[in-house]
C-alpha cells in the first residue's frame, strides 16, 4: 500500500528539500494522496504546516520520509483530518496563522488565535487588522445524565505551563477532556522569518526550553541539509553528549514527578538531587545548565571545558549507582504500583494513528526513535526498547530504561571524543532542508527554506507534543479525575512547544 | 513486598539521618538590592509580611526554561522551604507573584485576574529576560514585551533562564527587605 502512496507523491514536482524530498502536488494529486492515506494505516502524518502560498504535510511510510505540498490559490485546501484525526490541530493552527481554510476539516474552531492579537492571519501575505473583542471559546458538548463540567486553568496550581482543561465528569470518572492551548503563543515563526540561520537558531532553542538542545540540533540539521554541509565529527559528538544529558535530566525530572504524583515524595527528592548533579555538570562542561545556544548551524559554539569531562563523568557515576536502587524501591511498593499500573492507558492503535513518538509512543508499542530511524550521526542505530501496556507504569519504566541508555551513550561519547574543528562557516546561499532529532519526549522536526542570501524564507519547528496532546485526552477517559495530574505528568507534553 | 521495603528504604533513610545534608549553603543577597526593596516597601507604606513568603508562580509566556529553574529551587539542594519560602496553589494565599515569560497577549487577562486575586500587600517579581522586557520575543505581534506592561514590578531577576541560585537570592532579598524595615 505504501508503494501506491509513494508513487502518488513522487508524481509531484521535486522542490529540492534535503535529505527528504518535497513534492509539489496539484489539487487532484493532493486529493488522491488524502484518499490513499485514508486507506493505509501504515502512513504516519508527522506534521502539517504552511507558508503564504502552500500547505505542507510531512509523511512517513515505511522507511521513507517525504513532504507533500499543495498550492492554496484561494486560501483553501482539501483537509487531511478526515483521513488522519491528528491533522485537526495543525489545520486549526494553519487557519489562525496563515488564514488557509481546510475544506472538509473536522474542526474549524480557532486554536492559537484567541482573538487577542492586533491582527488576524499574522503570517499571511496580507494580515488583516483585528479589533473585535475576544470570543468565548466553544467546547465540544457532552450529553448524559449527571454530567458536569470542571474548568481548570489557564493558571494551574503548580509550577507548570498555562493551558485550559475542560473536564466533563460523571461522578468521579472523566467522560471527556478537552484541552485548549495557545496561551503561550509568542509568534515564533514570524520572529524567525527574514533572519540569518544563526539568529533564527536562538528561537529554535527557545521553542520548548526543556528540549533546547534537541530543537537546536534539529534546526541546525535542517539548515545544514539545506546548505549541503556536514558538521565536523567533534561537533556532532558534543551535540550528542549534550542531547543525552538533556534526555537524562528531563527523564529524571519526569520519573521523580510521576512517583511524587503517585504519592512518594522521597523518590522525587532523590531523583531531583541526581538531576541537579547532571545540570551542574552541564554548567561546568558547557557553561550553561540547560546547554542553551550551544548548538549552532554549522557545529557547536564551544568546546567541552577542561573540567567538563570529569564533572560529567562524576554525575553519570552518581546516576548510574543510584538509579537501580531507586527503581528497586519503586518496585517494592505495592501502593505505587496501585496508582500507576493500568492508569491512563493509551491503546496501541491510537499511538499509531497519531504517530506519537517518544516514551509515550514506545510505551504503547510504537517502536519509533529518530536516533534509530532515519538515524543520524554520531548515533549507531539500535532498536529502541518498547513496551505494550501503554499505562503510566510503562511510561515510567521506559524512562528508567532510557536513562540507563543515556548514561551509557554519554560515557561512550566522552571516552571517544573525536579531535578536530567545532564548526564550519555557513555559505551564503539558498536551500531547503528537514531535520529530525530525538528529544526526550519524541522527535523534534524542523523544516527550513533559506533564500539566496541565506536568510530564513519559510520555517516550521514541530515539537513532538503536537502528536502527544490528543492522546492525553484519550488517556484520561474513564479514569478518575484525581489521576489527571499523574497521567498528565506521565506524558508531559510541552505547552510552549505547540503554542509556537 | 514488605521485606523489599525494609531491605531497601529503611537503611537508606537511616543513613541519611547521620550523613551530611545535600543542601547547599544559602546565597547572600546583595545589600544594595535589599536596601532598594526596603525603600520600595516603605514608599508603598505596605504592612510587613513577616519572615515567610508564599509564592504563586505564573507563566505568562515562558519557553518553560524559567519554570525548570524555578522548580529546581524546590529540590533538596536549594531547599527553599528552609527559608520560610513556599509555593502555594492559589493566588489568594500568596504574598509573591513570581512571573515568567514575555507576557503573551493570550495570557494578559489571566495574569491580571491572578494579580487581582492576590491580597495586598504583595510583591511582583519578573523572572527571566523575557519577563524583564520581552527578551528575545520583543516586538512580536503576540507579546506585550515584559510583565511591566501589565503590572507594576518590584523586582527583576534577569537571566535566560536565571539559575536557581539567582532566583533564590532574589527571594531572600525580599525576605531581608521586609525583615529589616
Ligand atoms: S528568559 Fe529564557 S529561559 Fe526564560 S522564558 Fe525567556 S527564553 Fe525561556
Amino acid at each position: 500500500m505504501s508503494e501506491v502512496l509513494l508513487r502518488l507523491v513522487r508524481h509531484g514536482q521535486e522542490q529540492g528539500c534535503r535529505p527528504h524530498q518535497r513534492h509539489l502536488l496539484d489539487r487532484g494529486q493532493w486529493a488522491a494522496l488524502i484518499a490513499a492515506i485514508g486507506e493505509d494505516e501504515g502512513v504516519a502524518l508527522l506534521g502539517l504546516w504552511a507558508d503564504p502560498a502552500q500547505v505542507h504535510a510531512a509523511l512517513m511510510a515505511g522507511e521513507a520520509i517525504l513532504i507533500a505540498s499543495c498550492a492554496v490559490p484561494e486560501g483553501r485546501y482539501a483537509a487531511l483530518s478526515p483521513a488522519r484525526p491528528g491533522a485537526v490541530r495543525f489545520e486549526r493552527m494553519i487557519r489562525d496563522l496563515w488564514g488557509h481554510v481546510a475544506e472538509g476539516g473536522l474542526d474549524q474552531r480557532p486554536w492559537l488565535d484567541h482573538g487577542r492579537w492586533p491582527l488576524t492571519g499574522p503570517l499571511a501575505a496580507r494580515p488583516a487588522p483585528h479589533a473585535m473583542p475576544p470570543p468565548q471559546p466553544v467546547f465540544l458538548p457532552v450529553e448524559g445524565e449527571g454530567i458536569h463540567q470542571i474548568p481548570v486553568g489557564p493558571v494551574h496550581a503548580g509550577v507548570i505551563e498555562p493551558g485550559h482543561f475542560r473536564f466533563h465528569v460523571q461522578g468521579e470518572a472523566v467522560v471527556r477532556l478537552e484541552a485548549r492551548l495557545g496561551y503561550l503563543h509568542k509568534g515564533h515563526i514570524g520572529l524567525m522569518l527574514g533572519k540569518s540561520a544563526q539568529v533564527a537558531a536562538r528561537f529554535a532553542a527557545r521553542l520548548s526550553g526543556d528540549s533546547t538542545v534537541a530543537h537546536g540540533w534539529a534546526f541546525a540539521q535542517a539548515v545544514e541539509a539545506a546548505l549541503g554541509l556536514e558538521p565536523p565529527p567533534r561537533a556532532l559528538a558534543l551535540r550528542a553528549l549534550m542531547a543525552e544529558l538533556e534526555r537524562l535530566h528531563n527523564h529524571l525530572n519526569d520519573w521523580g514527578a510521576i512517583c511524587n504524583d503517585a504519592g512518594f515524595a522521597w523518590l522525587h527528592a532523590r531523583a531531583g538531587a541526581l538531576r541537579e548533579a547532571v545540570l551542574r555538570a552541564a554548567a561546568i562542561a558547557f557553561g550553561h545548565r540547560l546547554m542553551m545556544d550551544r548548538v549552532m548551524p554549522g557545529g557547536v559554539t564551544d568546546d567541552l571545558m577542561p573540567a567538563g569531562a570529569a564533572a560529567i563523568g562524576a554525575a553519570l557515576d552518581a546516576v548510574a549507582a543510584e538509579l537501580p536502587r531507586l527503581g528497586a524501591v519503586c518496585d517494592s511498593h505495592a501502593s505505587l504500583a496501585d496508582r500507576m499500573v493500568g492508569t491512563g492507558v493509551i491503546a496501541p492503535s491510537l499511538v499509531h494513528a497519531f504517530a506519537a513518538g517518544g516514551v509515550t509512543g514506545r510505551a504503547s508499542g510504537r517502536g519509533f526513535d529518530a536516533r534509530h530511524r532515519p538515524g543520524y550521526p554520531p548515533y549507531v542505530p539500535t532498536e529502541p526498547a518498547v513496551l505494550e501496556a501503554g499505562d503510566v507504569d510503562a511510561r515510567a519504566r521506559l524512562r528508567m530504561t532510557e536513562m540507563e541508555g543515556s548514561v551509557r551513550l554519554a560515557r561512550g561519547l566522552i571516552e571517544a571524543l573525536p579531535p578536530g574543528e567545532l564548526t564550519l562557516p555557513l555559505p551564503q546561499r539558498g536551500g531547503e532542508g528537514l531535520g529530525l532529532v530525538e528529544g526526550f519526549r519524541g522527535e523534534c522536526l524542523h523544516w527550513v527554506a533559506l533564500d539566496e542570501g541565506g536568510l530564513v524564507r519559510a520555517v516550521f519547528p514541530r515539537d513532538p507534543s503536537w502528536l502527544l496532546w490528543p492522546l492525553l485526552e484519550a488517556a484520561i477517559e474513564g479514569n478518575i479525575l484525581a489521576d489527571f495530574p499523574l497521567i498528565n505528568k506521565s506524558i508531559n507534553a510541552s505547552y510552549s512547544g505547540v503554542d509556537l | 513486598m514488605r521485606e523489599g521495603w525494609r531491605r531497601l528504604l529503611w537503611p537508606r533513610l537511616a543513613r541519611a539521618l547521620v550523613s551530611p545534608p545535600l543542601t547547599d549553603a544559602p546565597p547572600v543577597p546583595p545589600e544594595e538590592l535589599v536596601q532598594a526593596l526596603m525603600a520600595r516597601l516603605e514608599a508603598a507604606a505596605q504592612a510587613r509580611l513577616g519572615r515567610s513568603l508564599a509564592i504563586r508562580q505564573v507563566d505568562a509566556g515562558s519557553c518553560n526554561g524559567c519554570e525548570l529553574e524555578i522548580s529546581a529551587m524546590q529540590n533538596v539542594v536549594y531547599d527553599l522551604e528552609r527559608f520560610g519560602l513556599r509555593f502555594v496553589a492559589s493566588p489568594r494565599h500568596a504574598d509573591v507573584l513570581l512571573v515568567t515569560g514575555p507576557l503573551t497577549r493570550n495570557m494578559r487577562e489571566a495574569l491580571l485576574r491572578t494579580a487581582e486575586c492576590t491580597p495586598e500587600p504583595k510583591w511582583v517579581v519578573a523572572a527571566g529576560d523575557c519577563a524583564v522586557d520581552g527578551g528575545i520575543f520583543k516586538g512580536s505581534y503576540a507579546v506585550e514585551g515584559g510583565i511591566e506592561a501589565a503590572l507594576p514590578v518590584d523586582l527583576l531577576i534577569p537571566g535566560c533562564p536565571p539559575t536557581p541560585a539567582q532566583l533564590l537570592e532574589g527571594m531572600l532579598a525580599l525576605l531581608e527587605a521586609q525583615g529589616g524595615g
